[in-house]
Formats: structure tokens, C-alpha cells, sequence
């Protein structure tokens, strides 16, 4: 049998079967050797996991959608490093289920946003954005302060980061829930914006 | 030196691109030299009938669409030959992102470098009289500063004002520059355990009284014997702050978490936590220079 137009245009699954094999070329060749590349499996230097109160933080950022409007992305240009700091690079999301990249900038880069700003700063621009930047049209979020941090999966979450590779110890999780006592999301949020980008610094230019 | 695992994933991209690309070609050149068939005079057609009449021929591909398919190829090989695709091929130009990032702050060194030296070796005080020197300072302070200290440098409540004569570190440069790059923290501790409600009240209304504002005098003078044992050590016993400590003077109108009793009394009972973060790390010494320089020309515009 001669693989002929006629033929693949009258065989459906044949045609299916061709075209995902075409397709997946891309993904053979630009995905699947990442997995094992060490640059992007192995963490930087000081890089570790996430406290559970950050943990809960992430979860929060995610849960209210930052990443529309912040990316976590310095790219290795000037005018970025220049900005924010040191480009961001693979080795530090390595315990990020999903990374927060992002692609849109409403918002300025928040990949280096760690310790730049005081704890008390960031309360002001989530309860009320325009309070301390008038142009700012960031939305506020004011109920994270009244909602406890505490949402009673912290253990089941880290157990299953766990299973996927980040290295958390028994002992780690055991003292989670202890770690979200009295600390309200507001609390959470602040502390994983606080850890953002610290492990890797740039000389100052 | 691989970034992989194995030096299999190396041979693996680089063998996967050039077959790909290859057969390409050799599926657009399959599909190129294919004529069409006659039957009879008649091109054949596929024998595929659509609304009664229409009938499909099979043409070869249109060649100028061709020659585009093959120009796309030969740019393909072209830039697999120059830049790193193939593994740990490092290509022939040997870019790499990281270059490309030194080569164009290098650039930068040499278009910026001179004008940041030539206000690096001026003193701050005639810098900040300089327009070049605080056209720059500004354009720093708008994106380092501006987020706590508004971009007119007027602060908000919990966050200085730059634009008053009113310095809770020190005003000279030294102090400034000292402020910017190494940051600052002021800890006020809470008082509300040791004073209870009450005493609260009565530091609050001395504190009142000293910057000679309204207040009840029966409680600023029991206030008063309270300030002189817990607030003394910072605050000095005139009130008039610490700037080794970033106390505050407390006998001026300026309230930096905000004036009137309820205010104060909330800082004497619950204390605060004042945090300027350090940007040595962030900025190189010639910027805070003239970040020090502008600075100081806000400070310098207030009556």
C-alpha cells in the first residue's frame, strides 16, 4: 500500500496518527531534554524551599490572580537588570509547582521583590493600593487581613510537594500548622513576597 | 561541558533538528516535481466530486510558495550554524544571553560611566545645586524611592517626609548616604503591657504638651514621671530625639505615624517598627551619591 494523499485524506486515524507525530517533534526536541538538564533541574546555590507560611502565601498570590498583572521574570536585558536586579534564572524555581512567570507587566516584575520594601509597606498597597501611589490601579485587597492563614491543608499540601521533589522533612511538616497560628493571609502573602528573588544578588551597577 | 545529564541529549537535539530540517526539503522537493497527470487529454482529478460539479486536480505545489518553504530552510541551517542549537554546540558567533547582557552594559559603562565619575568626585552639597546631577537623582529616586516616599518625596503616614527640615537620622550627607545604602531600622518597643490604658493616655497627653499642643494637664503631669522612667532613654529628656537611635523629636508639629492623641497613644501602646531597607546591593556607590544629592536639594527647597 503506497502512502499516498488520497490515502491519508481518506484515513482519519492514519491522518491523526501523522499529524501528531509532525507536531511532536517540537516538544521531543525544545521539552523533553529540559528534564534533564541540570541548569534548570537543580537548584541555585541557598535556595530553599518555601517556609508553610509562604507556602500558604503562594497560594494566595495564585488564588487572587497577581500573576495577571506581575510577572516573575527578570530577562537578561539592561534595562531590566537595571531595574530589578540580577536576571532571573531556572535553578531558582526549582520548588515552584507552578512557577509564577507570568507574561503580562500591569504591574511592575515582582521576581526580585523580596526585602526591598519593609513588612509594613506591603500592607498599605494591599489594603489600599492608591494610599501610598496615587496612579497606582492596582485593585485592593483588604479582606486577607481578616481571613486566617491557617486553612487546614497545609501538611496534605506539603506532603504532596514532596512527592514531587521538593525536599521537605517530616519534621518540617509535623511544624506546619504551628507556623500558620494567629497569621492571617495578609501575614502569608507578605512573607512569600518577602523571600522572592533573595537567594541570587547582583553587584550594584 | 554539557548542561545535561548525559552527553545522549547533546547528540539527541542536534541530530533531531537536522532531520527535521533536512526532511523538510525532502518532502517539499517530493511534492515539488510532481506533475499532473493526463487521462485522455484531461487532467486527472482526484475523484473527489463537490455540489454536483466541482472536481479536484492534483497540482503540484505553486512554485513561488516553494521557493519561500526553501529560503525558510536555508535560513534555518544558516542560523543553527551561528547560534547555539545543536546541543552544546556552542555555534559560530558563540552568543549566548549572558554575553549579549555584558556586551550591552559594557556599552552603558562607556556612554554613563564618565558622567557618573565626573559627579562621583563633586561633593554633594554642589551637586545638589547641579540640574544635570538632580535630573538623574530624581530619575533614581522615582524608581527606588518613590514607592515609600512619594514621588514628590513628601512621604505618608509611617514613611518620612523628605521635603521638611526634619530628620529623624541626620540631615548631613553622611547621614544620608549612611540611610541609603545601609538602611535603617527604628524599633519603638510597646509600652501598652507596662503602662496600661490609663498611663497610655498620660505619656500620650505629655507628649502632646511638649510640641505645645492641646492636652489635658492633670494627665500630662502624671504622664510626665512616666516619660521621664520608659521614654527618656530614647527620646532624651527634653523630647527632642535621637538620631543615633532615629527617635524623633517629639516637641515639632511633624507625626510621622500620624498627630492627635488616639495616634500617639496607639504608637506608645502598641510601638513601631520603622524599616528603611538597605540598597548598597541595589545601587552602586555614584548613584546613591547623587541620590544623596537629591535628597539633600528636597530637603533644601522647604521654608
Amino acid at each position: 500500500m503506497k502512502l499516498t494523499h488520497d490515502l491519508i485524506e481518506r484515513n482519519l486515524p492514519l491522518m491523526i496518527v501523522l499529524i501528531v507525530a509532525v507536531v511532536a517533534v517540537g516538544g521531543l526536541v525544545e521539552i523533553v531534554p529540559l528534564s534533564f538538564s541540570r541548569p534548570v533541574t537543580e537548584p541555585v546555590a541557598g535556595l530553599k524551599p518555601y517556609s508553610p507560611l509562604a507556602l500558604v502565601g503562594r497560594d494566595i498570590y495564585i488564588r487572587e490572580g497577581c500573576y495577571n498583572c506581575h510577572s516573575q521574570m527578570v530577562r537578561p536585558f539592561r534595562a531590566e537588570v537595571e531595574r530589578y536586579g540580577h536576571y532571573s534564572v531556572a535553578g531558582e524555581f526549582v520548588y515552584d509547582h507552578p512557577f509564577q512567570w507570568g507574561s503580562k507587566r500591569t504591574g511592575p516584575d515582582l521576581a526580585r521583590a523580596g526585602g526591598r520594601y519593609s513588612d509594613d509597606w506591603h500592607r498599605i498597597p494591599l489594603r489600599d493600593p492608591r494610599a501610598l501611589v496615587p496612579e497606582s490601579n492596582m485593585p485592593a485587597y483588604p479582606w486577607l487581613e481578616f481571613a486566617s492563614a491557617d486553612h487546614g491543608d497545609i501538611e496534605a499540601k506539603m506532603r504532596a510537594l514532596r512527592a514531587i521533589g521538593v525536599p521537605y522533612t517530616d519534621a518540617d511538616i509535623a511544624g506546619a500548622r504551628a507556623q500558620l497560628k494567629d497569621k492571617t493571609e495578609m501575614d502569608a502573602l507578605i512573607a512569600y513576597l518577602q523571600g522572592l528573588g533573595t537567594v541570587l544578588k547582583s553587584k550594584a551597577n | 561541558m554539557s548542561e545535561f545529564t548525559s552527553g545522549f541529549w547533546d547528540v539527541y537535539i542536534a541530530l533531531a533538528t537536522i532531520v527535521s530540517i533536512v526532511a523538510c526539503g525532502v518532502f517539499l522537493k517530493h511534492q515539488s516535481v510532481h506533475r499532473v497527470p493526463m487521462v485522455g487529454g484531461e487532467p486527472q482529478t482526484s475523484g473527489h466530486v463537490w455540489d454536483e460539479d466541482l472536481r479536484e486536480y492534483h497540482n503540484p505545489l505553486p512554485r513561488w510558495w516553494a521557493w519561500l518553504f526553501y529560503l525558510t530552510l536555508a535560513f534555518s541551517l544558516v542560523y543553527v550554524a551561528l547560534y547555539p542549537a545543536l546541543g552544546s554546540y556552542p555555534g559560530l558567533l558563540g552568543w549566548t544571553q549572558a554575553k549579549q547582557l555584558e556586551e550591552e552594559n559594557a556599552r552603558a559603562q562607556a556612554l554613563y560611566g564618565p558622567i557618573y565619575e565626573k559627579f562621583a568626585a563633586q561633593e554633594v552639597a554642589a551637586l545638589a545645586k547641579d540640574p544635570q546631577a538632580l535630573a538623574i537623582g530624581q530619575k533614581l529616586f522615582l524608581n527606588h524611592c518613590a514607592q515609600c516616599h512619594a514621588s514628590d518625596g513628601a512621604g505618608s503616614r509611617g514613611f518620612p517626609n523628605l521635603t521638611d527640615r526634619d530628620w529623624l537620622w541626620g540631615g548631613t550627607p553622611e547621614a544620608i548616604r549612611t540611610s541609603i545604602a545601609e538602611g535603617r531600622t527604628g524599633v519603638m518597643p510597646p509600652f501598652g503591657p507596662a503602662l496600661g490604658d490609663d498611663g497610655v493616655k498620660d505619656v500620650a497627653h505629655y507628649v502632646l504638651s511638649l510640641s505645645g499642643a492641646a492636652h489635658d494637664s492633670i494627665r500630662a503631669a502624671r504622664g510626665k514621671e512616666k516619660y521621664a522612667q520608659l521614654c527618656v532613654a530614647c527620646h532624651g529628656p527634653e523630647g527632642k530625639g535621637n538620631i543615633q537611635l532615629g527617635a524623633p523629636d517629639l516637641t515639632d508639629r511633624v507625626w510621622l505615624h500620624g498627630a492627635g492623641e488616639a495616634a500617639i497613644a496607639e504608637t506608645i501602646a502598641k510601638g513601631r517598627t520603622n524599616q528603611m531597607p538597605a540598597h548598597k546591593e541595589l545601587l552602586a556607590p555614584a548613584k546613591i551619591h547623587l541620590l544623596t544629592a537629591y535628597v539633600l536639594s528636597l530637603s533644601a527647597q522647604a521654608r
